[in-house]
């Protein structure tokens, strides 16, 4: 590198990106992925460098940008997506990954341009958000693209045993997702096991017509299986025998597969001796008998979920003695007896996350037990274990100095001393969640010392003010997330002194923090890589706020400025001048009309609107706005449009992947903020 | 040496350069001679020494119409063994004589090669026998050599009957039928011995073990293979022969397809036809699935294959081949998949008419509805189904391509056929632009392509 730089000082006159070879220039290129805005600037420098990123794109991921014109051109019939999807491969040469989530509407053709153009070079094709491609585009694909190692087929709720047959055809596959294919059957998947023996990673979640016939062919021909999921599906033992030949499977998810019962996992006379990660969890017919006879047989399991499963108590801790290697145990919504808890303190050689949200019968007792043994914890979800108090977050503050994670929404008999606990003892944490608790300034102040923290969600924290906030924003520099969902003592001061301290913030939720203004938006828009913004019934913020965020805020993928009154037409045009990359927007109960509704059109990675209570929209309006947006998958509606907006025009929308959801929900006054609160507490 | 090469050519395990061998040969080959009789003609003759040999032989076959749990005699391997090692002694002698005469090198090349083949026939002979004595093991494999070998022609195997009367030469499909028919030709037929059974009235006399040679030159089943399998019965060469070597000219006459050449075969099928829906690849049908899956993991490359009736539904797209001619492609698909869908909801008493009958209708929800609710996540393809149901009924339930919306991004540049698809849709076109033109005064161009940057 320094012999090309001075030979760049000594030729001053010519260009000196022409004495770089492509290499460097790729690798200066690498630098500049973390920002697509930056390799977008680069290719547009010169022809030279145009043609540099063409060919140094290896990932791409094309959406249907739609336009309006003020006149009506013919010519702009023959611009139509076809023609540009093709230039856009052609422009492209050597892509490997070829991502079209934001493309809803896929159809053969399209999958026949791509197989012709992309050719052995493709690699992997994601067309898990995609529609209307069937077994004659697949099969393109399968025959030109011989290269291909990955396919998302994922919802594909369309796609038959044809189809499958035609993703068999790929015989290099490695890594295959058919997650929620129901249309599916053994035949298909038969196919797929015979005619795909490189697979190394499938899943079949979801897939309801696949049995067991099935399943046990993927274990009888497809060897190389490192991840095998098979969620959901209706097996019994009858496929697991077959399973246990995987001689290579580390991961394997049979996650509420309730034909699988304590006998089918008692007649598993050995086991497997490579599995690593083991979920059962949501198994309603396996206890703690079937759990006991399988962990005896996998040595080297590291990691076992058994949420929502069997009573944990000690003959479950038992059978966890056996396995010397296990690092993460998943008891979620289970039933927890202390012995049980006692019993894992104690049998298990040294744990490094544990996860008990929503798990009853967790005591003081029983989690003190547990922590004063794996003091190497690093990850610790005590979600809504409601009857532990400040004694069990001191023992796990003292006990574990190394916590990098601790979720503990909803301990509501933890006193807010506790708070400051953490924030003494557990400096490496990188996520906090203290949602729903009693946690003040003062334990904020504490948790400030925190260095490491990205996630922080303080949701219905009703305690706590600026004052600890403004600690968080100046002792917390690596945070990425802040959850400040309904803590109404947060005002201006506290989100500007965030948004100074913390600029690498990508998500912030202010929802119902109704002091929040405009100044809120303006500070935080110093945040270059905020993607996700929430101040859902802010009523003070405007479009002057959302302006500035649009400007700024080029990341920014989902927006929900639900109830915020004040934002009107105008916000929309800066969102559709600035926010390219918006996928995401709640609308309702704002005032925006139609003309900011067709603004919005301009926006081509727009998926998901939600437009409820808007007094300002017309059907003629709409429905302008709506075949704008070329890419939306999903659209929220009151139920009166549904009579109001042209038959034919919905068809047309349904037609190109959109899915209406019809809401009858009748205009709700808010509630006073801490009713909130109170509210939550009646539940329990 | 000619003897010699016959020896080689037909693989006669028992063959030798001893007068007691070639009597041997003649015995297999003659196939009238009374077994029994030549057997004690031949202990009459040969020198004592050999006659250990001779009984061997005889054990051997007897042994052969046992059952297995009764083949394994270590006697009679001890002998076989013991004859066995005699024979590599005698073909030792032999080679060390070549190898004395060759040291001298005055020998006629043509000599050493006749020597040098006498060495490879023994040696293969001594081979073959050692695996027949092995082979003795197993209930159904008899050497070759060691039973009779009938070929009838294929005028006779075709014939449809197999008994024929000698005098009036009137064909019976059974013996007892035939011996039945025969009781009209005279008192002398009308015996008890006669019409007895006939194998009963050989009583203890040792059978002569009978296989079967199919005339058919070249077939594996014919006597002249190389690797030569014999056939047991007639029955066996009669459908063997039919199976292979025939026309298929029995048809089912339920799916029309199979063709059979043996009409049990034909009967057998037609019991199955129609509920063999599992096909593999390879052809092969199953009744089950499971047995399908069974057989699909036994064998490699073996795939099940999709059955051509399926689904109406099931996207039956003839279109899309390359880039020139996919216009029609969304219109017959779309049409396809709502149909299918629309089935599988089953909107009864809609009035509307659904093409192909609703069983055959290849549904992903059949097994959707067996389970309890609960367990399925919050469906939305149930809610797509069910609008895409209810698409069908507002067009009067006429699933054809013109009533599908446009889709107005999909305009095409080529000229005459987008034309027509065009007019087709124009209707909705249409209705779409002046929605827009009336309430906006805007024109909307739709879906131009771009790339998004990561």
């Amino acid at each position: 590198m320094k012999k090309q730089k001075c030979l760049i000082q000594e030729n001053n006159t010519s260009n000196p990106f022409d004495l770089l070879s492509e290499e460097i220039i790729f690798m200066i290129l690498d630098y500049l992925k973390p920002n697509p805005f930056d390799q977008k600037s680069f290719s547009l420098v010169s022809k030279s460098f145009y043609s540099f990123e063409s060919h140094h794109r290896k990932t791409l991921k094309p959406f249907p940008r739609t336009t309006t014109t003020s006149s009506s051109s013919h010519d702009h019939h023959h611009h139509h997506h076809h023609t540009t999807f093709k230039k856009l491969l052609k422009r492209y040469p050597f892509v490997t990954h070829l991502d079209l989530t934001l493309c809803p509407r896929i159809t053969d053709t399209y999958l026949s341009y791509i197989s012709n153009s992309c050719g052995a070079t493709l690699k992997s094709i994601d067309l898990s958000r995609s529609r209307f491609f069937t077994h004659v585009g697949l099969s393109c694909l399968a025959s030109k693209c011989v290269g291909l190692v990955d396919i998302d087929v994922s919802n594909g709720v369309h796609l038959n045993d044809t189809a499958a047959a035609a993703i068999a055809s790929c015989a290099n596959l490695e890594r295959l997702c058919l997650s929620r294919c129901k249309s599916l059957t053994d035949i298909g998947i038969g196919c797929i096991a015979v005619g795909c023996l490189k697979l190394k990673v499938l899943s079949l979640k979801w897939c309801l017509g696949v049995t067991d016939l099935g399943v046990a062919l993927i274990g009888v021909k497809c060897k190389q299986i490192r991840t095998l999921d098979l969620s959901h599906l209706l097996i019994t033992e009858k496929c697991l025998p077959s399973l246990l030949k995987l001689q290579y499977l580390e991961d394997l998810a049979l996650e509420g597969c309730c034909g699988i019962n304590d006998e089918s996992l008692i007649s598993l006379k050995q086991g497997w001796k490579s599995l690593k990660t083991l979920n059962i969890s949501h198994s309603e017919n396996v206890t703690h008998v079937g759990v006991s006879s399988l962990t005896s047989n996998i040595g080297c399991l590291q990691n076992l979920d058994l949420a929502y499963g069997p009573l944990v108590t000690n003959a479950i801790s038992e059978s966890l003695r056996k396995l010397s290697q296990l690092q993460s145990i998943r008891l979620d919504g289970c039933q927890v007896m202390c012995s049980g808890l006692k019993g894992i303190g104690s049998s298990c050689v040294s744990l490094k996350e544990l996860s008990l949200s929503k798990c009853s019968g967790v005591t003081d007792d029983g989690l003190s037990s547990i922590v004063m043994k794996h003091t190497d914890l690093k990850k610790l979800d005590i979600t809504c274990c409601r009857k532990i108090t400040q004694a069990s977050i001191a023992q796990v503050t003292k006990s574990c100095p190394s916590l990098i994670s601790l979720k503990m929404e909803s301990c509501t008999l933890v006193s807010s001393e506790a708070f400051v606990l953490i924030g003494q003892h557990c400096q490496f944490l990188e996520e906090l969640d203290v949602t729903d608790n009693d946690v003040d300034d003062e334990g904020l102040k504490s948790i400030s010392k925190c260095s490491e923290l990205s996630v922080l969600k303080l949701g219905i924290c009703l305690n706590i003010t600026d004052e600890g906030l403004v600690c968080i924003g100046n002792g917390c520099h690596k945070l990425m997330e802040l959850d400040l969902y309904r803590s109404i003592g947060i005002t201006d001061k506290g989100i500007s002194a965030v948004a100074d301290g913390c600029t690498t913030l990508e998500m912030i939720n202010v929802s119902y923090c109704e002091n929040i203004t405009d100044s809120s938006l303006i500070s935080l828009s110093n945040c270059s890589k905020l993607n996700t913004l929430e101040s859902r019934g802010c009523p003070l913020i405007t479009s002057l706020g959302l302006k500035a965020i649009a400007i700024r805020c080029k990341q920014l993928t989902k927006l929900d400025i639900k109830k915020c009154h004040n934002i009107d037409d105008s916000g929309m045009i800066s969102l559709a001048h600035f926010s390219q990359n918006l996928k995401q927007i709640n609308l309702s109960y704002s005032s925006v009309t139609d003309v900011g509704l067709l603004y919005l059109a301009s926006l081509g990675c727009l998926q998901s609107m939600t437009i409820l209570h808007m007094d300002g929209l017309t059907p003629t309006g709409l429905t302008a706005a709506l075949l704008g947006c070329g890419g939306l998958t999903k659209v929220k509606l009151q139920s009166l449009f549904r009579i109001l907006l042209p038959r034919l025009v919905l068809e047309h929308l349904e037609a190109r992947g959109c899915v209406f959801q019809w809401r009858d929900k009748v205009f709700q006054a808010e509630l006073d903020p801490k009713c909130w609160k109170l509210q939550a507490e009646d539940i329990e | 040496m000619d003897a010699r090469k016959k020896h080689l050519a037909s693989l006669d395990p028992w063959s030798n350069y001893d007068d007691l061998n070639q009597q041997q040969q003649q015995m297999a080959n003659s196939s009238n001679l009374d077994y029994d009789a030549m057997i004690r003609k031949q202990m009459e003759t040969i020198p004592l020494t050999q006659m250990n040999f001779i009984q061997q032989q005889q054990q051997l076959l007897e042994v052969n119409d046992k059952t297995p749990s009764q083949l394994w005699d270590p006697k009679t391997m001890l002998s076989n063994l013991n004859v066995m090692e005699q024979k590599i002694h005698q073909l030792q002698e032999l080679v060390q004589l070549i190898v004395g005469k060759s040291t001298s090198m005055d020998q006629p090349n043509q000599l050493l090669i006749q020597q040098q083949q006498l060495v490879t026939a023994d040696l293969t002979s001594i081979i073959i026998q050692l695996i027949s004595t092995a082979g003795s093991l197993l209930p159904s494999h008899l050497p070759p050599g060691s039973y009779e070998i009938l070929q009838l022609e294929k005028e006779e195997i075709l014939a449809p009957h197999t008994h024929f009367c000698v005098i009036c030469g009137k064909g019976f499909k059974r013996d007892a039928n035939l011996r039945m028919h025969m009781r009209g030709h005279g008192d002398e037929y009308k015996t008890a011995a006669a019409l007895a059974k006939p194998h009963k009235e050989m009583g203890s006399e040792p059978k002569i073990i009978k296989r079967y040679s199919c005339p058919y030159p070249g077939c594996k089943r014919n006597k002249d293979h190389k690797k030569f399998q014999p056939l047991k019965t007639i029955l066996c060469v009669k459908n063997h022969y039919k199976r292979t070597h025939c026309d298929k000219s029995y048809t089912c006459s339920r799916c029309n397809t199979k063709k059979f050449s043996v009409i049990a075969d034909l009967k057998t099928h037609e019991k199955h036809c129609g509920r063999d829906r599992w096909l593999c690849s390879c052809g092969t049908t199953f009744s089950r699935k499971d047995k399908l899956f069974g057989h699909i993991s036994l064998f490699q490359g073996h795939t099940p294959a999709i059955p051509l009736d399926e689904p109406k539904g099931g996207p039956v797209v003839v279109h899309e081949q390359g880039d020139t001619n996919n216009n029609n492609t969304e219109g017959p698909k779309d049409v396809g998949f709502f149909d299918f869908n629309f089935n599988s909801n089953g909107a009864s008493g809609s009035g509307v008419q659904i093409s192909g009958e609703p069983n055959v209708c290849f549904s992903p929800m059949n097994g959707f509805q067996e389970f309890p609710r609960s367990m399925f996540e919050e469906s939305d393809s149930l809610n797509f189904l069910l609008s895409s149901g209810s698409y069908l009924w507002k067009n009067g339930g006429e699933s054809s391509s013109k009533d599908l919306p446009l889709l107005v991004g999909e305009v095409r540049e080529d000229g005459n056929q987008h034309a027509v698809i065009v007019r087709r849709k124009c209707k909705i076109e249409t209705c779409v632009k002046n929605t827009i033109v009336q309430c906006l005064g805007l024109y909307l161009v739709l879906s131009i392509w771009d790339c998004y940057l990561d």
